[in-house]
Order: C-alpha cells, then sequence, then structure tokens
C-alpha cells in the first residue's frame, strides 16, 4: 500500500522540489487511500485466493493441480449450457435494450403533450419491489396465466412460457421493461445536450438526416451509449435474481444462467468447481470491460471538451 | 401554401401517433405498480381465489377456493384494510423486517456515496497511469455479477469474524466500486478551470472538494444515491448467504419467499415495502433525471 503512494506520476514542474513532489503524491493518492484499502480488503485479496483454490484439488490437502479444475469446468454440461444461455440472453438482450431505449428517447424528444408525466411512468420498474413485479409476471406468463388466457381468445393452444424455450422471449422481455425506462431518460438528457447550432449547420449545408444521425448525434451520444451499455450489462446480470424468484434453483434448461450454476455449485460446497468458474467468468469480463474501454477511449473522448 | 399546410397536417399526426403509442407503453411500465397498489385492498380470500393456482401445490388443503385460471385483477369487489390491519398491527414481523431493512440499506446507502465521492474525486482530479488502471480495475470489479464475489465475500466475512453480523453486508457494500465509478465519471465533466481558479486563490485540496466539487455533484451524488439504495433496497442473495439468524432478514427476502405461503398479504407488503422508494423518488425524481444526465451527456 504504502509503497504505492510515494509513486505518482511525474509532472511538468517536479524537477523544482523533490519534497514537494513527494508530498504531493501523496497528497494525491490519500484519496483513493480508504477506498483502495476496502477493495484491497473485502474483493482482492480474497479473490486471489479463490484463485489459488481454483488450482488446488482440494482446500484439506491442498494438492497442487494446476489447470486441471479448469478443464474439468470446461467439460461440465451445466457450466457450458449456463455460459451460453447467459451470452446469449446478454448479447441480445442488452443491444436490444440499448438500440430500443435510443430510438424511444428520439422519438419522445419530440413535442407531446404530458411529457414528464410519461417519463415518470417509464422510471416506474425501478421502484417497485422484484419480488411483486415477479407475481405479476408469474401471473401473466402462468401456464393457467393471463397471456394464454388473451392468446385462447384468439384460438390458440396454450403455452408454458416459462418452460419451453419462450422462456428467452419471456427474460428478454423481463429484461426490456426493466430497464427500457432508465435508459431512454438517459439519452433523453444527452439528446438535449447536442449542440444545437452544429446540427443546424449541417442540415443547412444539405446533409441527410441520416448523415446528421450518424455522424453528429451518435458521435455525441457515444459516451452515455457507452454508459447505458455498462448499466444495463450490470443490470443484465442482476436478472438472475428475476429468474431465481420466479423459477428457484432449477429452471427450465434455457433459463439456467451462469449465476444459478454458481448458486448452486456454492450450495453444494463446490469450492474448486466455483472458484474456477469464477476466474473464469472475471476473464471474459476482463476482455469484454478492456474492448468497451478501448471503444470509448478511441471514439469518445475527444468530443468531450 | 398547400404543400406546407399539408406538411403541418402530417407533423401533427406523427405527433399524435407517437403520443398514444408512448403513452399505451407508459401505462404498461406502470401497471405492476397499480397493480400491487389495488391488490394491496383486496381480502386475502379474493387474492387466494385470483392466484391461488400459482400456489396451489403449496397449500393444496385450500385447493377447494381456487380457481384454476390465474385472474389479473385491478379494481378490488370489495375494498379492505384486512391485509394492512394484518401487516401492521397483527404481527410485528413485519415492521420488525421492515426495520431490519432500514438499519442494513441506510448506511449502505450513505457510507457508500460519502465514500466514493472522496475516491472520485481522487480518480477524476488527478489522471495518470497508475491510476487509470486501478480505475478499470474497479469498473471490472463492478461489472462482476455477485455470485462471483461470493465467495471472496463469504471468505473474508469468515476471517474478520464478521459471518452472521449485520456487518458482513454493510461493510462490503460500502466499499462497492458502483457508486465510484458513475461519481468520477461525473466528476470529470466539471471544467478543470473552475479547480484551477480555486486553486489560484489559495484554496486547498479539501476546500475544492468541500465548497466546489461536492456542490456541483449533489444532485449526481442523489441520484447515484437514489440507485444504490434501490438497488439494495432489493437485495435478495447478499442476506440468505451471509446471514444465518432469519430474524435478521430483511423484508425483501421474505417477499422473495412469500409465494409458499401468506400470498393474500404480499400486496399490502409490497405496498409497505415500497413506501421508502416511492417518497424517495417523489423527492429526487428531478435529481435522478438531471444528475446522471451530467455523466452521461456532453457537457453543456
Amino acid at each position: 500500500m504504502q509503497e504505492n503512494e510515494t509513486k505518482p506520476i511525474p509532472r511538468t514542474h517536479h524537477k523544482k522540489n523533490v519534497k514537494k513532489w513527494i508530498l504531493e503524491g501523496l497528497q494525491h493518492w490519500s484519496w483513493l487511500t480508504p477506498s483502495l484499502i476496502g477493495v484491497l480488503i473485502f474483493f482482492i485479496i480474497p479473490f486471489g485466493v479463490v484463485v489459488y483454490y481454483s488450482v488446488l484439488d482440494n482446500p484439506i490437502f491442498s494438492n497442487f493441480v494446476g489447470l486441471e479444475n479448469y478443464a474439468k469446468l470446461l467439460k461440465n454440461e451445466a457450466f457450458l449450457r449456463a455460459s451460453r444461455n447467459t451470452a446469449i440472453f446478454s448479447g441480445i438482450a442488452v443491444p436490444l435494450s440499448v438500440v430500443l431505449s435510443l430510438w424511444m428517447a428520439f422519438a419522445l424528444n419530440s413535442n407531446i403533450p404530458a411529457k414528464s408525466w410519461i417519463r415518470s411512468c417509464f422510471l416506474c420498474p425501478l421502484m417497485v419491489p422484484i419480488a411483486s413485479v415477479v407475481m405479476v409476471w408469474q401471473v401473466i406468463f402462468h401456464y393457467h396465466g393471463t397471456l394464454n388466457q388473451i392468446t385462447a381468445l384468439f384460438g390458440a393452444e396454450p403455452i408454458d412460457w416459462l418452460k419451453t424455450n419462450w422462456s428467452y422471449g419471456v427474460l428478454t422481455i423481463m429484461f426490456l421493461w426493466k430497464t427500457l425506462g432508465y435508459n431512454m431518460i438517459l439519452f433523453m438528457s444527452a439528446i438535449a445536450g447536442i449542440p444545437r447550432d452544429i446540427v443546424e449547420v449541417a442540415e443547412l449545408e444539405g446533409a441527410s438526416g441520416f448523415y446528421t444521425f450518424l455522424h453528429i448525434k451518435l458521435r455525441y451520444l457515444s459516451p452515455t451509449i457507452l454508459f447505458v451499455t455498462i448499466l444495463s450489462v450490470i443490470s443484465s446480470f442482476k436478472m438472475f435474481r428475476e429468474v431465481y424468484l420466479l423459477t428457484g434453483d432449477y429452471p427450465f434448461q434455457s433459463m439456467y444462467l451462469l449465476q444459478h450454476f454458481m448458486n448452486n455449485t456454492f450450495n453444494s460446497l463446490d469450492y474448486q468447481k466455483l472458484s474456477s468458474a469464477a476466474v473464469l467468468l472475471s476473464l471474459v469480463m476482463i476482455v469484454i470491460i478492456g474492448i468497451l474501454f478501448i471503444i470509448e477511449w478511441k471514439y469518445g473522448e475527444d468530443v468531450e471538451e | 401554401m398547400k404543400n406546407i399546410l399539408s406538411r403541418r397536417f402530417h407533423e401533427k399526426l406523427a405527433e399524435t401517433l407517437l403520443f398514444i403509442v408512448s403513452f399505451l407503453s407508459a401505462i404498461l411500465f406502470l401497471m405492476p405498480t397499480v397493480l400491487t397498489i389495488t391488490n394491496s385492498f383486496m381480502t386475502e380470500t379474493e387474492i387466494t381465489t385470483n392466484y391461488g393456482a400459482m400456489i396451489s401445490n403449496a397449500s393444496s388443503d385450500k385447493k377447494a377456493y381456487i380457481a384454476k385460471e390465474l385472474n389479473l385483477k385491478f379494481i378490488p369487489d370489495k375494498v379492505s384494510f384486512q391485509q394492512y390491519s394484518a401487516v401492521l398491527f397483527k404481527n410485528p414481523d413485519y415492521l420488525l423486517k421492515f426495520w431490519n431493512s432500514v438499519i442494513l440499506v441506510v448506511p449502505i446507502t450513505i457510507f457508500q456515496i460519502l465514500l466514493a465521492s472522496v475516491t472520485a474525486y481522487g480518480f477524476s482530479r488527478y489522471r495518470g497511469k497508475i491510476r487509470e488502471i486501478i480505475f478499470f480495475a474497479y469498473m471490472i470489479l463492478m461489472l462482476m455479477p455477485y455470485q462471483v464475489t461470493l465467495v471472496p465475500n463469504y471468505l473474508v466475512s469468515e476471517w474478520l469474524g464478521i459471518l452472521g453480523t449485520r456487518w458482513s453486508i454493510v461493510l462490503p457494500a460500502i466499499f462497492s466500486p458502483f457508486s465510484v465509478y458513475l461519481l468520477t465519471k461525473i466528476m470529470r465533466r466539471i471544467p478543470k478551470a473552475y479547480f484551477e481558479a480555486a486553486q489560484l486563490d489559495g484554496a486547498g485540496e479539501f476546500e475544492i472538494f468541500w465548497h466546489i466539487c461536492l456542490p456541483l455533484c449533489r444532485s449526481a451524488m442523489l441520484s447515484v444515491g437514489l440507485l444504490v439504495f434501490i438497488d439494495y433496497w432489493n437485495m435478495v442473495e447478499q442476506p440468505l448467504i451471509l446471514l444465518k439468524n432469519e430474524d435478521m432478514y430483511p423484508l425483501s427476502v421474505f417477499l422473495s419467499q412469500i409465494n409458499s405461503g401468506d400470498v393474500g398479504l404480499a400486496f399490502a407488503v409490497a405496498v409497505v415495502y415500497m413506501i421508502p422508494a416511492l417518497l424517495l423518488f417523489l423527492y429526487g425524481e428531478e435529481y435522478l433525471v438531471e444528475g446522471i444526465t451530467y455523466s452521461g451527456g456532453v457537457k453543456g
């Protein structure tokens, strides 16, 4: 910890006075210290232990087995299915939510009556306790539920929404319901921040609507798009709560998410399997976030000023 | 002239259509809230009749009253306060669990925001390679699903001897990187000139933080606080794993297990549970909209 504090980034005037430079560095790092200590104790160090666990055969005898746990994990059918489901769900639902909410934000940005009321309604999903929402979803998607009653009016056969491949759709709908409103509001305020004069100049010079959208508006919105994407990825991982409350430990196989796998492994006390799964997942996340970071760095920063 | 008129007509038409569509979708978003509130005024029997099929296997002795179909019903047959009196007066359990939620979530929210604002100041005021890397690590931590941090969390709690106490939930939550990320993003939008001007006037770092940075981030902090509050207010996984004693479970855990038993009270409990969030929203909606804007949009 302490060594870090004396290693600030050299500034242009640091040659004047080494003492001042060190003091300044201490001062800069002191803002981060409390949080760093907490994060180190509660996240980083235990995570190191998790990595350590993931290369042992069991925590009592502690024989080093290298990557064996990982190899086993990659052959584990439940793990593979869970990762595939999670990847497909997040891979579809997150972009869908971002694109739809962006579109809605542009649509709602025109002058319509009762705008602030409508906006408030869209914020509602944030407020309702998840457990009650799940009850409502259950009433709707149950085999004897509302949706099947409605489709029956048109002569359709009832579908068991939660226990067939339709459950993907149900999951996506629940996710969209939860995230669209807030994402849209983030976009609406970002759209309001696009400098009007630039758009007007472009239009005067004969730029098409599509061109202004792609090259001006989207460019100004790119920090927000990244931001909304990150928030949506977080909420997509949190959808486990809903699925868990809706269908319990072992849902229909297409709803079996990585979190189910980890939860169940945790309950069966298989730390080796769990640790290696956690480490693998972290690696994947690092790659994904790295990509997002690079995109932001290359694309977003230059419009900030 | 005619051209202009027809164009205006088209615009009006598009606007009306848009209004109808957004109005309808707004209702769709509002529906679960309204449903929860109206259903909380139904009698227990009415609720079991309507939604009983959902839990029929759990309580087979009551099957005689339960319709096979589930009815999504908005208007109660008869307005009754039966559920509320059961929740609020007959059994102190619910209020106790509500209190459990409060003493977990309020400290988490307050301290997470306070700590995050200090940390975010450190991340936004001085930039450098090492700090960028640390910030990147924070982002990764923030994006980890809870199930990944579950084992680390459990291990630390065991070592520190706080497993089974409320500290095992509160302490890691205070250091959660989520609000650090949001607040850093927001603070980095504050024009540097503000800080430089203050520095020239001889203000110390703490004074700059306290008198310039915090007031500028007030609405952002409130909105991030609101998000954090709502997230933890709904927590289910953490208490189930980290708390051994069921008497400490917050109401959210109880709400999530309600399907198995007293479904007749579920809606009143949900409404009671919704009240703090509702009040915060009424008070903070403007902040929620404004606050994050500053982070997302390009600064105006």
